[in-house]
């Protein structure tokens, strides 16, 4: 049996910052993980990713990752996509020089 | 120090000239990124977890002070003030963009250097001792036969699409400091009847599926061993597993065919390939030697070092752990400990990078190395000039001591930069040096070598550390297992898995538990880590790690 759905983000590399990048609902790409659109639909994910991926000359690597709606806008559910919206640990660097997100 | 070539300067330019274009007609939309990463990929850049990463080969780990300095330049300019020195001997930009990328190419062009085949299926950055050239136990220098391979396997061919990378290790010593078991080939200098060759081994790696390198042949004289190479490789890039990329690495093809028939058959090449070697590759290397001449070493007093040692009891420390012997009584090989407790391991500034730039072309001959340990070496010091050298890395964070011992991690940069790891390694390697640190314990532990990978393919070489730690996904959370027992010498071994794995928060105290119990168990002082390991076992350390399993026994 497939698995259920879970809900979605479209998430990728900015071709010339390779700075980690979000699709939104409007199809914007924000820098912020809470701007992304949460996707609950299994065959619009597919559609926003093709959407995605069409894009290749503003960006690199589009997937889907797992999110939950969270109070302010989703939220990532693995430590690798919490990583990837915050930024490397051992040093304030990445999202964290410009737009501070506390961990969750 | 090998210093390039007119044509060696023409290849790489056209080469940078190429990759500007292809960087061009990226952005305007031209290449699509499946037409454009297997080419970025052949110039050393990655996409990472946060940015782009660009790994720039330091050939068999020496440089220059101007090559130090430029490194410097590019941290500065087009990253953000650091470079991250691997355990490959490569220095690592986590924060360049990608229309920067081939300005910083050539600006390291201007210093003899590239990124050429630091990623692909091809042969990579050739390793060598870090103490080659100066070390007292030395047959001969290994790095004009690792020029040699460079200038080889670079552009070779026939070997541009490999079914996996593939990597090769030289030392010059019997004692291993290259790793050269846990290498695809690992070569070890060896002189017979007045002929010097080489002792090739084949077949080792860590990764998913470790194993130690087995002895191909125990002699090839100079004048044969590139036509054996190019056999060795050549076999394997005809027989090699193209069907699965786990399954890929020569190291599974030695060991699904078994050492005597791979060696059958590299024997069977060779006799084909051999005459088209004509001498050429002879001529070259007598050539490259001349740019490997050792320095003029100068003599004098080492009165000044010895009453240093005696009257100060900090540099005495330093040089108790962070000096090794040099083929040169008067002189001393110093390793600069690139792991300050609670830093980064493997992480210079600019700054620093242009302090040990400087000290190299005031004291040591011009001449840096970096190691696969992720530290820096001044390879030849006078003995006199140690105390000035020290003072100088005490005023920029550079004079731990700590060559050896339990806070001289390796760690990969784990998931904190990769994007194929699938946990942290950087922060364990932080905690658990500030750790041993604040405990006063590490110079009484002694000689323990630590290695962190933050995934299966074993960057950070745990399999081959004394405690091994690996960083995996267990159900969504990071999770730590432990190994014991590994070694990355002459003797190595890969490690013994404790058993389940640690929590993130109950890593390091694991690891306390480890060492408490080897303190416990010694037999004296002089007994280290893995010499106790090897005589007691796994038992008193299981106890030790697990007690509830303890008790569930009783």
């Amino acid at each position: 049996m497939a698995r259920a759905f879970t809900p979605k983000v479209v998430t990728a590399n900015d071709l010339l910052e390779g700075d980690v990048v979000y699709l939104t609902e409007d199809d914007r790409w924000s820098r912020d993980f809470s701007d992304a659109e949460l996707i609950t639909d299994e065959a619009h994910a597919q559609v926003r990713l093709l959407d995605a991926e069409r894009q290749y000359s503003k960006i690199v690597g589009a997937y889907l990752a797992d999110a939950v709606a969270g109070d302010s806008g989703p939220e990532p559910t693995h430590f690798r996509e919490d990583f990837r919206r915050t930024g490397p640990s051992n040093y304030a660097h990445g999202k964290q020089e410009t737009s501070p997100q506390p961990r969750a | 120090m090998y210093r390039y070539s007119e044509f060696d300067a023409a290849f790489l330019s056209e080469r940078n000239a190429q990759f500007r274009a292809q960087v061009e007609r990226r952005i305007d939309g031209s290449l699509t990124e499946d037409e454009f990463k297997p080419l970025r990929l052949m110039n050393g850049l990655y996409l990472q977890l946060h940015a782009y990463m660009l790994r720039v080969a330091i050939p068999y780990g020496t440089l220059s002070s101007a090559q130090m300095r430029q490194l410097a330049l590019l941290a500065e300019k087009w990253d953000k003030g650091y470079g991250h020195f691997t355990t490959r001997q490569n220095i690592q930009y986590n924060w360049p963009k990608l229309n920067d990328v081939p300005d910083m190419l050539d600006a390291l062009a201007e210093v003899g250097m590239h990124a050429i085949q630091t990623s692909g299926n091809t042969i990579r950055n050739v390793t060598a001792d870090h103490f080659a050239g100066a070390a007292a136990d030395e047959i001969a220098d290994p790095r004009p036969y690792a020029e040699l391979l460079r200038q080889w396997s670079t552009d070779h061919p026939e070997f541009q699409f490999m079914p996996r990378k593939f990597k090769i290790a030289i030392t010059g010593s019997e004692n291993d400091r290259a790793v050269i078991k846990a290498h695809d080939i690992g070569l070890q200098l060896v002189e017979r009847d007045g002929v010097l060759g080489a002792r090739v081994i084949v077949g080792g790696g860590l990764g998913r599926t470790p194993m130690i390198g087995k002895e191909l042949s125990e002699f090839v004289a100079f004048d044969d061993l590139l036509a054996y190479l190019e056999a060795t490789v050549s076999v394997w890039n005809q027989i090699g597993r193209r069907d699965n990329k786990y399954k890929a690495r020569i190291k599974i093809t030695v060991h699904e065919h078994g050492i005597d028939a791979i060696r059958a058959k590299v024997n069977e090449r060779f006799l084909q390939v051999r005459p088209q070697f004509k001498g050429a590759d002879m001529a070259l290397l007598d050539e490259i030697k001349g740019h490997f001449a050792p320095p003029a070493f100068r003599k004098g007093s080492v009165a000044s070092f010895e009453g240093a040692y005696t009257n100060d009891p900090v540099f005495r420390s330093w040089v108790d752990t962070n000096i090794a012997p040099h083929k040169n009584a008067d002189h001393a090989i110093v390793t600069i400990s690139i792991k300050k407790h609670g830093q980064t391991p493997g992480d210079a500034t600019a700054e620093q990078m242009r302090v040990m730039a400087d000290l190299a072309q005031e004291f040591a001959y011009d001449e840096l190395r970096i190691s696969h340990e992720q530290n820096v070496i001044l390879p030849h010091v006078h003995k006199s000039d140690l105390p000035v050298i020290h003072a100088k890395l005490k005023e920029y964070e550079l004079a731990t001591a700590n060559i050896g011992l339990i806070s001289d991690i390796i760690a990969c940069p784990g998931m904190d930069y990769c994007a194929l790891a699938t946990a942290r390694s950087i922060p364990v390697a932080q905690e658990i040096a500030t750790r041993f640190d604040e405990l006063k314990l590490e110079h009484d532990i002694g000689h323990l070598k630590i290695k962190i990978s933050g995934c299966i393919n074993a960057c950070g070489h745990h399999h081959v550390g004394h405690i091994g730690i690996l960083g995996l996904d267990r159900a969504g959370v990071e999770n730590y297992q432990i190994t014991l027992g590994g070694d990355a010498t002459e003797s190595a071994a890969v490690g013994d898995r404790t058993g389940p794995g640690f929590a993130y928060d109950e890593i390091v105290p694991a690891v306390e538990r480890i060492v408490e119990t080897y303190l416990e168990q010694r037999d004296g002082t002089e007994e280290t880590f893995l010499e106790t390991y090897r005589r007691v076992g796994m038992a008193p350390f299981k106890a030790a790690l697990y007690p509830e399993a303890r008790a569930n026994a009783a």
